[in-house]
């Protein structure tokens, strides 16, 4: 009953569709490439009075390693206007103290979900000099298309 | 007895066509359809014309106003209705005519859901439910927003319902019968747009108290997580939709044959089965959930891929064997003996050839590293609108040629067809220029559901504007496509001549195989979907609820 062609043609989509999924385990597993996961929670409304976030700022931990502790809120992101050496790999830690905003940087591959009561973590190398535009990406309300800041690359 | 009846019904309905009050029911639906398109249309310019910044919205009337309108007349009434009305003409031509009271049903139905759409929309119009189409807590709108999608919901379900009567009263007197194709394709589609639905309705009645005050705070996740569980369904029931136009109606307007029953049956359990967890793709970055719990989500996503790419070989196998039983030759060349100027197969036929790109973006989507990358950008709205705004809108653009006439014993004339014919290329332009643009300025980082900014001038947003030009240019196309497109159902509906047109149904291949008795058990194929969408849901469900942090109080920012 089935064709030739159309055996052929089912193989391929099989075969297609699992090249997908090994290449995506690949990277998740071995690659360690896996998405934004972060798994710690927080009382989304006692940000300020939790650590780290107590304290946003950049932080150097090691040799061209630092860590961005960042709240986002209507409609800004705290710290703002950073500036970093080349060839740093920054480790952003994020939270929402309202309501759900997405955090991208135009240029890299860093995007992500930051909602309340969740602490997301996502890192990021900045190996080109450059000023960075990192907005948020994730309607919030009225001032949503203001919600923006700069990554500066030295 | 039963058997002179039921053969007097068929021939009744085959000299007279549909019966005049079932006719009703979807010459209603169809006018609440098409009034959708026109005023969702209208704010779908509105909208591109503010992001390329050619247009500034008055504060009364912003920008995420317009698109929480936009999105929930386009993407709710216009596809809802649709395919509702759609659906209960085939079930009245296939079925022998709608129970009595099964029409009561799709009346109430209807009722319900133009209440819960005037609840909806009024607190939009006050802007006091401007939280998108998505209303991801904490934004906390209107209590009223939410209590009008609780009366969508209902609505939906009493039309789901009604057909599940219809269909079990046909199989209780045609024992051992096959359920008729399309109406096998309407039982898919109701099954998904009830079960597809629950997880909303939960969501929904969860927020109301949240939103009116009576408890205090609300666990984000878990919200939505339930809101994605429908979220995507939807769209795939509009997909499924007009699956069924390809598989059964396309066929018969080229003169061709249906490709075989058993694949067809199969292709549509199995989008069945497999659809609700697909939504999950949504949350690939979000946190919360595990790695291992996303990468398992990847391929139970991917796996939709299959039936879609089965249907890719199907129909173009049916276009093969038709154009060469019509004289066609070559490799490529029987590709000119289709009916390329009859609107009722150019429509759907461009709708198809949308899916070859709207179903690769679809697979980027599913996985893992390629969605990060194109997360929440424009990427995925020119995604939405290759998929949803070309294939399924052209398919249901393509049936409204043949359906509104049928239901208002007219014909289409070979002028409005050419008009049809017209509509269809502005159509086809206007949603390249905005789905390419947009694909190709979400890779870019433009953000989805902001109005016109450049970030303080910033020179990376600067660069993005030439793009955006393209929105405004086929927002423009767009809308002259809506004003023809309703034009011409409006003719067909009251105006056109008087007459005859058929539903058209394409019959089987004479050398067709049996079609096994298995695909009948409708009980197995929700046990199936019940088991997938445990499997999906079960580990993520359990991690928000078990491991929730202190939830969040309702916040207005806007
Ligand atoms: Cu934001």
């Amino acid at each position: 009953m089935m064709h030739k062609d159309e055996k052929i043609w089912l193989t391929l989509s099989f075969g297609l569709i699992m090249g997908f999924m090994l290449i995506t385990g690949y990277q998740t597993l071995v690659l360690g490439m896996g998405p934004p996961s972060g798994m710690d929670t927080i009382d989304p409304q006692a940000v300020e009075t939790t650590a780290p976030f107590d304290e946003p700022g950049v932080y150097q931990i090691g040799e061209n390693e630092y860590e961005v502790v960042m709240t986002l809120q209507v409609f800004s992101f705290d710290p703002g206007d950073i500036e970093i050496p080349a060839g740093s790999t920054v480790h952003f830690t994020m939270t929402s103290k309202d309501v759900i905003h997405g955090v991208q940087i135009a240029g890299t591959n860093m995007n992500a979900m930051v909602t309340p009561g969740h602490v997301q973590r996502i890192t990021q190398t900045f190996s080109e000099p450059g000023e960075y535009l990192m907005l948020c990406n994730e309607y919030c309300g009225t001032g949503h298309q203001f919600m923006a800041t700069t990554i500066t690359v030295k | 007895m039963e058997a002179v009846k039921l053969n007097f019904q068929d021939k009744t309905n085959k000299a007279l066509g549909i019966n005049e009050e079932d006719a009703l029911i979807t010459k209603t639906y169809m006018i609440v359809a098409f009034t959708a398109l026109l005023i969702g249309g209208t704010l779908g310019l509105l909208q591109g014309l503010n992001r390329a910044g050619l247009l500034e919205l008055p504060v009364w009337f912003n920008y995420y106003q317009v698109l929480t309108a936009h999105g929930l007349l386009l993407v709710l009434v216009l596809t809802a209705f649709f395919t509702i009305g759609y659906f209960y003409a085939a079930m009245s031509h296939s079925l022998g005519g709608l129970l009595p009271k099964v029409r009561k049903m799709a009346w109430i139905g209807f009722g319900m859901k133009i209440v819960g759409f005037v609840m909806a929309v009024i607190p939009i119009l006050l802007n006091q439910a401007t939280v998108m189409f998505t209303f991801y807590p904490p934004m906390a709108a209107s209590p009223w927003f939410y209590i009008g999608l609780v009366f969508i919901v209902l609505g939906v379900w009493m039309c789901a319902f009604g057909a599940f009567i219809q269909v079990a009263n046909w199989r209780k007197n045609n024992k051992g019968q096959h359920l008729p194709i399309i109406s096998y394709f309407a039982t898919g589609v109701f099954v998904l747009l009830f079960f597809g639905s629950v997880p909303v309705a939960i969501e929904v009645l969860y927020i109301i108290p949240w939103s009116i005050g009576w408890i205090e705070t609300i666990n984000v996740m878990l919200a939505r997580t339930l809101f994605w569980a429908f979220g995507h369904t939807l769209v795939n029931i509009w997909y499924l939709t007009a699956l069924s136009a390809w598989y059964v109606v396309v066929p018969k307007i080229i003169g061709g044959r249906r490709f075989s029953d058993t694949l067809t049956r199969l292709v549509i359990i199995l989008l069945v089965i497999m659809n609700i967890p697909g939504g999950f793709h949504h949350q690939i970055v979000d946190p919360g959930i595990t790695e291992s719990v996303k990468y398992m989500h990847v391929f139970m996503s991917l796996a939709i891929g299959f039936p879609s790419l089965m249907t890719a070989y199907a129909m173009f196998s049916v276009f093969e064997k038709t154009a060469r039983k019509k004289g066609g030759t070559g490799i490529f060349a029987w590709f000119k003996k289709l009916p390329w100027g009859d609107v009722r197969f150019l429509a759907p036929m461009i709708a198809m050839i949308a899916f070859i790109p709207g179903g690769a973006g679809g697979i980027v989507q599913s996985t893992n590293q390629l969605n990060q990358v194109v997360h929440n950008t424009l990427w995925v709205v020119g995604h939405f609108h290759l998929t949803v705004g070309t294939t399924v809108v052209l398919t249901f653009f393509g049936i409204s040629y043949w359906l509104v006439p049928y239901v208002s014993k007219r014909v289409l004339t070979p002028k409005i067809n050419k008009l049809g014919v017209i509509t269809t290329l502005i159509w086809t332009a206007g949603m390249s220029f905005m789905a390419i643009a947009m694909h190709w300025v979400g890779l870019l980082g433009s953000p989805r559901r902001t109005s016109y900014t450049t970030y303080a001038d910033n020179a990376t947003a600067l660069s993005w504007d030439p793009y955006l030009m393209f929105l405004a240019v086929g927002g423009t196309l767009l809308m002259v496509g809506v004003i023809l497109q309703v034009y011409a159902v409006v003719h067909l509906m009251f105006f056109a001549p008087k007459g005859e047109t058929e539903f058209p149904i394409a019959d089987v291949e004479d050398n067709a195989s049996k079609t096994p008795m298995w695909t009948e058990s409708w009980g197995r194929v929700v046990v199936l979907l019940l088991l997938l969408v445990a499997m999906g849901y079960v580990i993520p469900l359990v991690e928000f609820i078990g491991n929730a942090p202190p939830g969040s109080p309702p916040f207005q920012t806007w």
